[in-house]
C-alpha cells in the first residue's frame, strides 16, 4: 500500500483518477454556467450560483475538487520531471513515430489550462467567493449578481478570446487525458478502447462547444 | 545509391560525442542496413580512422541485440523489422540518414551506437522469470491453458528486449518492456504463482533505474519490431494494482 506513492503506477493510478473526477466536474460545472444563455431571467444562474457557494455539501465537494486537482498537478509535475531526466541527451531528428497527436502536447496544454484557471480564480471565483461582486436582494437573501457580471465580461472581445483559446487547449488536453485515464486505470481491450477514444473525441467537442457558445452568445446578440 | 550519413560519433561512455558527415557513393540498393555501415567501416579502416561501432548479432531479426535510431525511429522507416532486416531500397539516392544511438539515462552509451542496456537483464532479474525445477520437458497438455491465455501469453513472449520501445517513448518509458514479460509469465498458471511478487519487484525496479512514466501515447506499439500491443501495459498496470492493494 505505502508504494502507492512512491510508485510511478501509483502516481499515475490517483492521476488519472483525480483526471476522471474533473472530467466529470467539467460537465456540472459547463451545465451551470450554460444556465445564463438559457434563461433570460438573470436570477436562475444567480440562485444556482449562490447554491454552489453555500450549500454544505457543495462545500464539502469543493474541498474534494481543489484536492483534486492539487493532485493532478504535482503528480503531473513530479512524473514529468522524472521523464525530461529519463532522456538527458535529446535525439537530433525528432520522434517520427506514429503516436497520437495531442498526447505529445498534454504537459504545453496542461500549462495554458493551469494559466487559465489562476486567471478564473483570482478574477471570478473569489470575487463570488468573498462577495466583491454586486448584490440583488430577493425575498431578504442577498445574492451576488454573478449573471450581469459575466455578460460585462463577455461584451469586451479579448475575453471572449482568451476564454475561448484557453477552452480549445483544454479540448486538447481532454481528447488524450480521457482516453489515457481509463489506459492507466488498466482498461483497454481492442472491444472497449475504440468505444472509449470515441467518447474521447465527443466529450472533448461538447465540454469545448458547451462552454465556448456562452461567450459567442453573448458577444453577438 | 549516393548517401550521406550523419552517425553519432562518441568515444566512451564520459566523452561529449558529436556527429560526423560520412559520404557513400556506391551502395547496392539490396544491401541491408547493417552491410551499409559495414562498407562504411571497411573505408574508415582502409584509411586509418576508427569504425563506427554498433551492437548486432544474429543479423535475422530475433536476437535482440541490433537496435540504431535512424531518421528519427528505432529501427528506420519500416515497419515490425529489426535495424538488420532493413535494406536500403527503403531510402531514395541522395537521401541523408541520421543515425543516433538509443538516448535513455537507463540505456548509456558505451560507444558510438552502442549503449548498454543492462538495465533490462536487471529488470528481469527482478522477476522476469518462473522459479521452478524445470527438469526434462512436460507432456504436452499437461497443464490445461485455455487457448486465449496461451495465444496472449505467446504474442507477449515474442518480445526481443531490444530497447526499441524505451528508445520510441517522449518518456524513454520501460512499460511496454515490463508489460510484456509480466504479461507473457502471469498468464500462464506456471508463472502465476509469483505474479504479486514479480510485479512489484519489476515496477519498483524500473522505477530505480531512471526510467520515465508511461503517458500512453503508443509510440512504443508502434515502434516495437515484434508488434507488441500496448493493452500489455493495461495489463501490467492491473496486475500492479492488484498486487499492491
Amino acid at each position: 500500500m505505502s508504494g502507492i506513492i512512491i510508485s510511478s503506477l501509483g502516481k499515475k493510478l490517483l492521476m488519472s483518477l483525480a483526471g476522471i473526477f474533473l472530467i466529470t466536474f467539467l460537465l456540472l460545472h459547463m451545465g451551470i454556467n450554460l444556465l445564463v444563455i438559457i434563461f433570460e431571467d438573470p436570477m436562475v444562474y444567480n440562485k444556482a450560483a449562490h447554491f454552489m457557494s453555500s450549500n454544505i455539501l457543495i462545500k464539502i465537494f469543493e474541498i474534494i475538487l481543489f484536492g483534486g486537482l492539487l493532485l493532478h498537478v504535482i503528480f503531473a509535475l513530479i512524473l514529468q520531471i522524472q521523464n525530461w531526466l529519463a532522456r538527458p541527451k535529446r535525439y537530433n531528428k525528432a520522434n517520427y513515430s506514429n503516436t497520437s497527436f495531442f498526447s505529445k502536447f498534454m504537459i504545453h496544454t496542461a500549462v495554458i489550462t493551469l494559466t487559465f484557471l489562476v486567471i478564473h480564480f483570482l478574477d471570478f471565483y473569489i470575487k463570488a467567493k468573498f462577495g466583491h461582486a454586486a448584490e440583488i436582494i430577493v425575498d431578504g437573501v442577498a445574492y451576488h449578481d454573478l449573471a450581469s457580471e459575466i455578460m460585462d465580461k463577455f461584451k469586451m472581445l479579448p475575453f471572449v478570446i482568451f476564454y475561448i483559446a484557453a477552452f480549445i487547449f483544454l479540448g486538447f488536453h481532454l481528447i488524450h487525458g480521457f482516453q489515457s485515464a481509463f489506459k492507466t486505470l488498466g482498461l483497454d481491450n481492442k472491444k472497449y478502447t475504440p468505444v472509449i477514444q470515441v467518447l474521447a473525441i465527443i466529450y472533448s467537442t461538447v465540454v469545448v462547444a458547451g462552454y465556448s457558445i456562452i461567450p459567442l452568445i453573448i458577444y453577438f446578440l | 545509391m549516393k548517401l550521406k550519413l550523419k552517425i553519432w560519433r562518441q568515444k566512451d561512455p564520459h566523452s561529449r560525442g558529436k556527429f560526423v558527415n560520412y559520404r557513400l557513393n556506391d551502395i547496392s540498393a539490396d544491401s541491408s542496413f547493417l552491410e551499409m555501415l559495414d562498407v562504411l567501416n571497411e573505408e574508415l579502416i582502409s584509411k586509418g580512422e576508427e569504425p563506427v561501432v554498433y551492437d548486432h548479432d544474429c543479423r535475422e531479426g530475433i536476437c535482440g541485440a541490433c537496435g540504431l535510431y535512424i531518421n528519427g525511429r528505432p529501427h528506420g522507416p519500416d515497419s515490425l523489422i529489426t535495424v538488420c532486416q532493413l535494406h536500403m531500397r527503403k531510402f531514395k539516392n541522395g537521401d541523408t540518414i541520421v543515425i543516433e544511438p538509443w538516448r535513455a539515462r537507463a540505456f548509456p552509451v558505451i560507444r558510438d551506437l552502442m549503449v548498454d542496456r543492462d538495465a533490462f537483464d536487471k529488470l528481469i532479474q527482478e522477476g522476469g522469470y518462473v522459479s521452478v525445477n524445470t527438469g526434462s520437458a512436460p507432456d504436452a497438455n499437461s497443464i490445461p491453458v485455455k487457448k486465449v491465455y496461451a495465444d496472449l501469453s505467446m504474442d507477449a513472449a515474442a518480445c526481443i528486449g531490444c530497447g526499441a520501445c524505451v528508445a520510441a517513448c517522449k518518456n524513454a518509458s520501460a512499460m511496454l518492456f515490463v508489460g510484456a514479460k509480466v504479461s507473457h509469465l502471469t498468464l500462464l498458471p506456471q508463472g502465476k504463482v509469483e505474479s504479486n511478487e514479480r510485479v512489484r519487484d519489476m515496477v519498483a525496479k524500473m522505477d530505480e533505474l531512471g526510467f520515465g512514466n508511461c503517458t500512453n501515447t503508443g509510440a512504443c506499439e508502434a515502434e516495437c519490431p515484434k508488434g507488441i500491443k500496448l493493452t500489455n501495459i493495461a495489463r501490467l498496470n492491473r496486475e500492479y494494482y492488484r498486487a499492491t492493494f
